[in-house]
């Protein structure tokens, strides 16, 4: 992977732009803060591992419970598993072919708003409040 | 049997595995390229490998057969070897790779600085490493008895040489495109069957699955009796058998139950919570599963083949997607086994069901001789593919973590390719002799611990490592001693130990639900109680896991 030094060593060639430059700076600002361990840098990285932990605990639960409170409903509504869903009865529906699709669809979410996460903690670096 | 066709497609297919590896041998320069295929593999190869790499004997043969034994209880193996993706994607995928380690003694170290602990990790990797291979060996053995009649012992020793043999020369680089090309020849083996009988079945006027009679036999049937026995028929009536015996059945005649054969019996195999360990059973088997995947050696080391931290999520989304729609298929051999080999729930080799079941519904003609030749296939594709992934990375881990020391060389240094060689005999050998000398389970058990091993040890130093800043290197060594040797003794005792009765057994036979639990319970109370110990850099490590690439930090 190319690394851009930024500070010594061969600087990165940019073309300058009057409205780049004050951009820039703040950028390197920010970027120096979260490799500094300031306290707003450390506050930025904590704020988005919270996030993160947050969304993926989230949808664990959504999986916790869409799935994983499948067995104790068969145990205590026995009712439920004699059910037919065309011909074929419900918990074969259930586990056989509805889980794939099911679990495919919250890992679809999960990168969407994980990536959405990311973005918004790239935006705060990149544009610091004044 | 004598089929014309499989042992060609047997041939074809671990010739085309030589051969990708040989021309990924002439791509393979530099000790990089061996253990993790230069970082250029894109997202796309890199999950049809990683799925490729991930259905091994256990989803090829074992689901199908436990689901023809045991019926709905068992759909969570399929169900939890498709989710495990989903944990590992929620929790591991992008921090893993953002890390830059490459296995989990890698982790250990990036993350704590700990060279105890990594010696502990790869212990660890070693030790499920094998319990994964033996059964593909195992799988593999069964599969050349069945399909072609040679000596259990060919098959597992075929098996093993020519994985040695590839990783050994060929190491990652090369397998990458073998485990691409082998997952699509793995579904292919499974679906084009598949749509053949289903039609078959519905041609035959959709005979029932559970019969309010019983099951019978589809054909004339005749089996010779291996040990003492006591046949049940439905009708109440038991017969005694002898070992030696010979016995015929008719078609149409009723399916009797055989003494110290564990099966489901109609309704129970219909309709959930009918299995032995009950509702503690299935939720261990559930947190296995779901939290085992990410533990395993050879999923891990995929991930370094990402470019970045997103192209890591984006390819563990389509790794999940493709692992699902394969699973949609063990299923429906397990069902239709029911109704056209319910031999195998007489004989218990229900592992068998997927290389039977094609001549059994489409009969010996030339279809379903050809049929039955791509499926033994796709069962080699899977043994072959799997256990290149687990012996790359034991392989890996050995050269790095015990023989790179030895040659006297600072740590941290990758061991060099002859090492690795070296390692990849070593680490092949072993379960090779462990296959010959080890009664044989259901595959898909085996699979089962080897992923409540991974469940208590490597996923609570993963999830607190990559999510908790207050991990220490003590912490980390004390959980995964306690919860994953508390599985190893339970594998341990499973295997090797005698049959158990009860609780106990329950306990024993599917440890995740009390060993995970233990595993993060110890290695966060020891963290806490070792607080001076969290690493002075955990605030930059923490920054690397999470900050997006496109920061460039």
């Amino acid at each position: 992977m190319e690394q851009l030094t930024t500070g010594a060593g061969t600087p990165e060639r940019t073309r300058i732009v009057l409205a780049e430059v004050v951009r820039r700076r703040d950028h390197d600002r920010a970027r120096a803060e979260l490799a500094e361990q300031t306290q707003v840098g450390d506050a930025l990285v904590r704020g988005l591992v919270r996030a993160q932990l947050a969304l993926a605990l989230r949808l664990s639960v959504v999986v916790a419970i869409g799935l994983g409170a499948l067995p104790l409903l068969f145990a205590i509504a026995p009712a439920t598993s004699t059910i037919k869903v065309v011909g074929i009865s419900l918990p074969w529906v259930l586990l056989g072919v509805v889980a794939f699709p099911f679990l495919v669809a919250v890992g679809w979410a999960y990168v969407y708003l994980a990536e959405r996460n990311e973005q918004d903690f790239t935006a705060v670096v990149r544009r610091p409040e004044r | 049997m004598d089929n014309p066709y499989t042992v060609p497609a047997i041939v074809a297919v671990t010739l085309a595995t030589l051969a990708i590896g040989f021309y990924g041998l002439r791509l393979a320069r530099t000790t990089s390229d061996f253990l993790v295929a230069s970082r250029v593999v894109s997202p796309t190869w890199n999950a049809a490998a990683i799925g490729g790499e991930y259905l091994s004997a256990a989803s090829f043969l074992g689901v199908a057969g436990l689901i023809l034994k045991y019926g709905v209880d068992v759909l969570w193996y399929p169900v939890g070897f498709a989710a495990g993706y989903l944990a590992l994607l929620l929790f591991v995928a992008a921090p893993l790779r953002r890390s830059g380690a490459f296995t989990l003694p890698d982790f250990c170290e990036v993350r704590l600085h700990s060279r105890g602990l990594r010696k502990l990790a790869t212990a660890f990797v070693v030790f499920i490493g094998w319990l994964y291979l033996v059964p593909q060996l195992q799988g593999a053995g069964l599969t050349l008895t069945t399909v072609a009649g040679g000596p259990y012992e060919l098959g597992a020793l075929l098996v093993g040489v020519v994985v040695t043999a590839n990783v050994a020369l060929g190491g990652m680089r090369a397998i990458t495109f073998v485990q691409a090309f082998q997952y699509w020849l793995k579904l292919t083996a499974l679906a084009v069957p598949v749509i053949f009988m289903v039609l078959h079945w519905q041609a035959d006027g959709r005979p029932p699955v559970t019969p309010s009679d019983g099951l019978t036999f589809p054909a004339a049937t005749s089996l010779v009796v291996e040990h003492h026995a006591t046949l049940t028929f439905p009708d109440g009536s038991t017969q005694e058998v002898r070992a030696g015996e010979e016995l015929t059945f008719q078609a149409g005649d009723q399916v009797p139950h055989v003494s110290g054969v564990d099966t489901a019996n109609d309704l129970d195999w219909l309709l959930p919570g009918n299995d032995a360990g009950g509702l503690f059973g299935t939720y261990s088997l559930i947190l296995a599963t779901f939290l085992g995947t990410m533990g395993l050696p050879h999923v891990l080391v995929r991930f370094y083949t990402n470019p970045n931290g997103a192209a890591a999520r984006r390819t563990t989304l389509v790794v999940l997607a493709l692992v699902g729609l394969f699973y949609f298929l063990p299923t429906l051999y397990g069902v239709l086994g029911r109704v056209y080999t319910p031999q195998l729930l007489i004989t218990g080799e229900t592992d068998a069901v997927v290389l039977l079941l094609p001549v059994a519904v489409l009969g010996s003609g030339m279809l379903g001789q050809m049929l039955a030749a791509l499926v033994a296939a796709g069962a080699f594709a899977a043994f072959l593919s799997s256990s290149s992934g687990l012996l790359t990375s034991v392989a890996g881990v050995i050269s790095t973590d015990v023989l790179a020391h030895a040659g006297d060389r600072g740590p941290g240094q990758r061991g060099s390719v002859r090492d690795f060689r070296v390692a990849a005999l070593v680490g092949g050998l072993v379960p090779v002799v462990l296959a010959l000398n080890v009664a044989s389970l259901d595959v898909s058990q085996v699979v089962g611990l080897a992923f409540a091993v991974a469940a208590s040890s490597f996923c609570p130093l993963l999830v607190l490592g990559i999510w908790w800043r207050r991990l220490t290197d003590l912490g980390a060594a004390a959980g995964i001693l306690a919860g994953g040797g508390a599985a190893v003794g339970a594998v341990l005792v499973t295997i090797l130990g005698p049959p158990l009765h009860g609780w106990s057994a329950a306990l024993i036979a599917q440890p995740a639900a009390w060993t995970v639990p233990l595993a993060f319970a110890v290695m966060v109370a020891v963290s806490l109680a070792t607080r001076r110990r969290t690493p002075p850099d955990v605030g930059t490590t923490m920054l690397r896991l999470h900050a997006p690439e496109s920061l460039r930090l």
